[in-house]
């Protein structure tokens, strides 16, 4: 099989969004989604923690959307669609995230991507 | 009986939105982008289509893991956008086309192709911003057909299912009694990554050999597997699935009329194509 788990994990620093990311990331993935709605922004940004618990996150899930650390909610098996409406929150877009996850600053980010036109 | 006008692919970048909004078309960052679009612009106020079926991926606002289709095409008389958790402008909304959507869903579903139905469907950047390029200035001149392609939840569909899929919208559209003309639209890719320690990837060359084999020999690309496309394109420059439902709604020899191709708008490269079926 071209597609299973064990090849598509050989691609470096990617992560595959698969069923077993899906099942363990459900319940993070269903709290992201809920910020489609400003009123549930609000209603996390008034109590984070009551809200993480209302949707039942894991101790990793919770540690990770505490520390707004991308790579961190990945592994807990955030999907990117999601977690952009999390990050969206504090106003973080994909090109800071993107610094994030790679460990430059932003500056340096939007630099390699003008880069790879060359 | 309907005809299909032509085929065109575009990205579907969020900031592109935020760029038309704030009247940004002419700064330096992204003018070299916005100048790809008035060929195609003109090329629609030419041909007048009557509908347009928007093949799109949905970025989690319509659909949840809870009930994640494959394929979903709309069938309502108008659809909405909304602000995306990112505070998106909301826009006015697009009118559908819920008898040219029966059809193609009756067509596609008699095909073997067994599509979900959404008689209501919230509309993402991936469908709006594309027509904001297309038809500046929130004009509504088509009526529209969603169809959404799972590009959420792994696996995805092949590239040569997409591919067939296209065959069959292009055997829908010509099999419509009505008297319209009907442009495909594909939206998304190019090449791009968001997530992980590769956030950034970006592959000009897979990027340029996609936009000549899509044109000449789509087979070509059905051959790749989603996760070649993920290697080669990043996470989410496997949306080029939607450039070939596009391509395989058009028949065999196509023209190209016109192709823009621009590093970097925003974490993408950003790929435009316009092809008319050959006589």
């Amino acid at each position: 099989m071209a597609n299973t788990r064990a090849t598509l994990d050989t691609i470096p620093g990617t992560y595959i969004f698969d069923g077993a990311l899906a099942i363990k990331g459900y319940a993070l993935n269903k709290m992201c989604y809920s910020f489609n709605d400003a009123a549930n922004r609000a209603e996390f940004q008034r109590d984070e923690d009551a809200y993480c618990n209302k949707f039942g996150l894991s101790a990793e899930q919770r540690d990770a959307v505490r520390n707004r650390d991308v790579l961190a909610l990945l592994a807990a098996g955030g999907n990117v669609y999601y977690l952009a409406k999390f990050t969206g929150i504090f106003g973080l877009g994909v090109q800071d995230i993107g610094a994030q996850q790679t460990g430059v600053s932003v500056d340096a980010f939007k630099a390699k991507l003008k880069a790879a036109a060359h | 009986m309907a005809t299909l006008a032509g085929g065109i692919c575009t990205s579907h970048i969020p900031a592109i939105g935020n760029a038309i909004a704030r009247g940004l078309e002419d700064d330096a960052y992204w003018q070299p982008f916005f100048a790809g679009y008035p060929p195609v612009r003109e090329w629609l106020e030419r041909t007048r289509p009557d509908a347009a079926v928007i093949v799109y991926n949905d970025h989690g606002l319509n659909f949840f893991l809870d009930n994640l289709p494959t394929f979903a095409i709309g069938a309502a008389p108008e659809y909405h956008n909304a602000d995306e958790g990112w505070g998106l402008p909301t826009l006015a909304p697009y009118p559908g086309d819920p008898k040219l959507s029966w059809h193609i869903i009756e067509s596609l579903v008699a095909d073997e192709f067994d599509v979900a139905t959404c008689q209501e469907m919230r509309v993402d950047h991936a469908f709006t911003v594309p027509q904001a390029l297309l038809w500046p200035g929130e004009r509504r001149p088509v009526k529209t057909v969603p169809v959404a392609v799972n590009t959420v939840q792994h696996p995805l569909p092949t590239p040569a299912r997409c591919f067939k899929l296209g065959q069959a919208l292009g055997r829908a559209i010509a099999s419509y009694p009505d008297n319209q003309r009907i442009v495909v639209i594909a939206t998304g890719g190019l090449s791009h990554q968001l997530d992980g320690e590769r956030a950034g990837f970006i592959n000009k060359d897979f990027d340029l050999m996609c936009l000549e084999k899509i044109v000449a020999d789509p087979q070509a690309l059905t051959r790749y597997s989603i996760r070649d496309l993920v290697r080669l394109a990043g996470t989410q420059g496997v949306e080029v699935i939607m450039w070939l439902v596009m391509r395989g709604a058009l028949s065999a020899r196509v023209r190209e009329l016109h192709r823009h191709y621009h590093i970097p708008v925003s974490n993408t490269a950003a790929g435009l194509l316009l092809l008319e079926n050959a006589a």
